[in-house]
């Protein structure tokens, strides 16, 4: 088994026009064991970028700690709210860091721009960026989420079909894998603000 | 450490790659293919390897996605530092120098391989730079898991002295050769034209794979995914309170 199987998860952004969307299982398992339902694995940065952190789950904690610190630290410095696109940026280079012992986490980051232009970005275990136009995937139902966000998205979806979009995605890629599931939330970020649903799924 | 005991080590992301180099009259053509894998799966079906390292000097890159990436970006920052020290426009050598010290140092730990083209004050030069920190100096070069389907196109069709358009042309085919014959290379052809003193980075000179528009939408209805009442998600908010009285 993969080091990155060992605790399970599932997750998924998705671009809309002039919002973004970001969505994650909340099971924490260990091997086969369900530990918990309602492990956060997407973290708030600013009002308008999250970070999702599939992966291992003591390494999930950690560096959601250690972004704090340095976003905090930038905006104390900056005097100003850090880009998602900067922010990504940030820790792509914290990845890289650790070049020859990585972390076991293959963030992902969805945010809007202080121009309200949405931005998503996945990363592999080192810190390579992958900025896609549509959609990103992680955790240990990526192969599934692939093969669902393919079909299902399409360009320009509004808030409320996107929310529909990336629950579906979501939700029926988790059913195909054993290690992800147990509850799902999802966070559609707006101009307007944040909308945070927990989603029904299955509980198997 | 963790593979000992059993764990399989997660894939980082690779660009199994097609990437080319040739010179012709006025200077020299890169170009690279637009695919990312990890392991068997896409990860980034358009992402760029043709990395800036100078105004006159671009970098295509395989191998560890990661490793490419940082490894052009560090020299390119060193290169920009170097280029104010000595009051000079870059060398190709110096890059080419810069990269394989670097590479060396860490003995093919860092999975780059590159094909480095400039035009400096000494004229065009192409390269290749292997994980190991060997170089080769050639007049046309082909790097990644396509470089066999890229090469057979260059050994047949190169000769020196090609014009801009047959050298671009000659580019394309022999990316175009790796797209479609090596799993590990796909999507779409970039290039990019450096002659003296202009270059054209040409982000997606060649799509030859573009999907077909889909058949329906698969939009939702909407209301169709049920939620839980935010009441619901709170948590603690029943837990009594413990009666410490003595």
């Amino acid at each position: 088994m993969s080091i990155m199987q060992y605790n399970g998860s599932a997750m998924v952004a998705m671009v809309g026009k002039n919002c973004v969307a970001i969505a994650a299982d909340k099971r924490l398992g260990q091997r086969a064991l369900t530990v918990s339902t309602d492990f956060e694995k997407v973290f708030p940065i600013t009002d308008r970028t999250y970070v999702g952190l599939p992966g291992l789950a003591t390494d999930v904690k950690t560096l959601y700690d250690k972004f704090r610190m340095r976003v905090n630290l930038y905006k104390h410095r900056e005097e100003r709210t850090i880009e998602p696109e900067t922010f990504a940026h940030l820790v792509s280079h914290m990845l890289y860091e650790r070049r020859f012992g990585s972390y076991f986490v293959e963030p992902m980051v969805a945010g809007l721009d202080k121009n309200n232009e949405p931005y998503i970005c996945v990363m592999d275990v080192i810190g390579c960026i992958d900025s896609a136009k549509d959609f990103v995937v992680g955790g240990t139902a990526s192969d599934n989420l692939f093969g669902m966000c393919e079909s299902l998205w399409e360009p320009d979806l509004e808030p409320n079909d996107l929310f529909e979009t990336i629950s579906q995605a979501l939700l029926n890629a988790v059913d195909r894998d054993a290690l992800s599931g147990w509850g799902a939330v999802v966070h559609i970020i707006t101009p307007e603000g944040v909308i945070t649903r927990d989603i029904k799924g299955r509980m198997d | 450490l963790l593979g000992d005991k059993g764990y399989k080590l997660p894939t980082a992301t690779k660009t199994g790659t097609t990437i080319v180099g040739l010179i012709f009259k006025d200077g020299l053509v890169l170009g690279a293919d637009t695919r990312a894998t990890a392991g068997p799966i896409v990860a980034d079906k358009n992402c760029e390897k043709i990395h800036y390292l100078a105004p006159n000097m671009y970098c295509c890159g395989a191998g560890t996605a990661a490793d490419t990436e940082f490894t052009t970006n560090m020299i390119s920052s060193q290169l920009a530092l170097h280029s104010l020290n000595t009051g000079r426009e870059p060398r190709v050598v110096a890059a080419m120098t810069m990269l394989k010290q670097h590479l060396f140092k860490y003995h093919g730990h860092i999975g780059a391989a590159l094909v480095l083209g400039g035009y400096d004050s000494t004229g065009p030069h192409l390269f290749t730079v292997y994980p190991h920190g060997s170089t080769d100096k050639l007049p046309y070069v082909t790097m990644g898991s396509g470089s066999l389907a890229a090469m057979s196109v260059f050994e047949s069709r190169w000769q020196p002295g090609l014009s801009r358009d047959e050298g671009v042309a000659m580019v394309k085919d022999a990316i175009e050769a790796g797209i479609f014959n090596d799993l590990g290379s796909g999507s779409n052809v970039d290039v990019c034209v450096i002659t003296k003193g202009n270059v054209e980075y040409l982000r997606n000179y060649a799509r030859p794979n573009e999907r077909v528009q889909k058949e329906q939408s698969y939009r939702f209805r909407q209301g169709v995914t049920e939620f839980y009442a935010p009441q619901a998600a709170r948590r603690g908010q029943d837990s009594a309170e413990m009666d410490t009285s003595a």
